[in-house]
């Protein structure tokens, strides 16, 4: 797979920008930006997602460096939690009006 | 705004049709489902919307500049900082739409040179001059407010990238909305040159708001298929109806009037009515005859230019970094 950055029509790799909008928190992706090192990718990223005291922490990684799982796989990548309802406290409703359960 | 998986489609813009894909993508649509980069699209989906999110991208870019314009002349340190953050605010939003652009594989530096080349489009309306300090307001107010008109229901866009970036947008959006129309208000209630300073611009930029639109229903012939396709929600006539509910109230407000003598309330329609616009000038000013087409795009053209080295020289110190690490973990 190639990523932006990664070809001559793209000289500046593409970043995905994390941001954490306050201590106790995670990080969140906050959207993507070009820049030629990490180092200008955290300044931009700072510019450009944080104006308005949106974040704490600021995180970037070359998007050519995340791994997704395959698009076009996903109902069967994804399938095994269905039919699995007793995974989620909600199945239990014999418990209905018993206090602190 | 573009996702890691996003990036196959840079390499590969050519659709192949794909029945399954198809199938999906109508089921994704008809569920009022978001598209996101790595699903299967129509070609003429995928145009679409390159087509919209860069024009779009390019506005916010230009737009810049009948703004940075005054920003050395801002009648106040206040007023300075201000513009300046929306200005910044405006490189902003220009570069999340070129990333949302770029998930559907046109890389960033193609937009650019179809933007200095004149080939693409942007909207009409930074064409238009600002000789006068009343015009921040007019365009905060009427410009900046018809944008949000246009975008807020772009939120909601099917496209994934697209509407998260609109999203981002119009939050930001609403302060420059305020300020311009504060500009107006201070105007208004000052010196009777003020007052008139403010009344005068209100009425150059009073109509080409109006026609940020797009032209009437009957005339736009894509305006259905971005319908169909969730792209747009409301018609071009829908929202400019909408807008004009707002801003005549807020005209009201402001203590200026609006330079339609047919604007009137419709009891029976429950909406106000207005006046005819001129689609000759709209079509004009986009065909690159308005009245400043050309000192936009030589602006643009020349600022690009003389930041080549900026960029050349920024990648040659991470090229140079990256080798010097290398020999450092080879040793």
């Amino acid at each position: 797979m190639s990523a932006p950055g990664s070809n001559d029509t793209e000289p500046w790799p593409l970043w995905e920008v994390f941001v954490r909008s306050s201590r106790g928190l995670s990080h969140l992706h906050a959207g993507s930006l070009h820049a030629p090192d990490a180092e200008m990718a955290v300044r931009n990223a700072r510019d450009l997602y944080t104006r308005r005291n949106e974040g704490v922490s600021v995180w970037v990684v070359r998007s050519s460096d995340i791994t997704a799982s395959d698009p076009d796989a996903k109902g069967a990548f994804f399938e095994s939690p269905r039919g699995k309802e007793y995974r989620h406290a909600s199945y239990y409703t014999e418990s209905e009006g018993v206090k602190h359960l | 705004m573009a996702a890691s998986a996003n990036m196959a489609r840079n390499t590969e813009p050519e659709t192949v049709e794909d029945p399954d894909g198809r199938a999906r993508f109508d089921e994704l649509i008809a569920a009022d489902q978001r598209v996101e980069p790595t699903d299967w699209m129509p070609e003429a989906y995928r145009k679409t919307l390159v087509r919209q999110v860069s024009q779009h991208a390019h506005s916010e870019i230009i737009g810049m500049q009948p703004e940075g314009n005054w920003i050395t002349r801002a009648p106040s340190l206040k007023r300075k900082a201000i513009l300046m953050a929306k200005v910044q605010d405006e490189a902003g939003h220009g570069l999340y739409l070129y990333s949302a652009a770029q998930t559907l594989g046109t890389p960033r530096d193609k937009m650019t040179e179809d933007l200095i080349s004149g080939k693409a489009k942007y909207s009409s309306i930074f064409n238009y001059p600002t000789p006068t300090w009343a015009d921040m307001g007019s365009i905060g107010w009427l410009v900046d407010g018809a944008a949000i008109c246009n975008q807020v229901p772009l939120c909601r866009a099917s496209y994934g990238p697209y509407a998260r970036a609109m999203v981002r947008i119009c939050k930001e959006e609403s302060f420059h909305q305020r300020q311009g129309f504060e500009i107006l208000l201070h105007l208004s209630r000052g010196t009777k040159e003020q007052h008139a300073m403010a009344q005068e611009s209100v009425n150059r930029w009073y109509a080409p708001a109006l026609m940020m639109f797009g032209p009437p229903d009957a005339d736009s012939p894509n305006s259905a298929q971005s319908m169909a396709w969730n792209i747009k929600r409301f018609s071009n006539d829908e929202l400019r109806q909408r807008f004009v509910d707002m801003i005549v109230p807020q005209s009201e407000v402001l203590g200026l009037t609006l330079p339609d003598p047919d604007i009137k309330w419709n009891e029976e329609r429950g909406h106000y009515d207005f006046g005819e616009l001129d689609w000759d000038e709209f079509y004009e000013v986009l065909k690159g005859r308005g009245p400043a087409n050309a000192i936009r795009l030589e602006r643009r053209r020349t600022a690009h230019e003389e930041g080549a080295w900026v960029r050349e020289a920024a990648a040659a110190y991470a090229e140079r970094r990256r080798q010097q690490s290398e020999k450092a973990q080879a040793a």
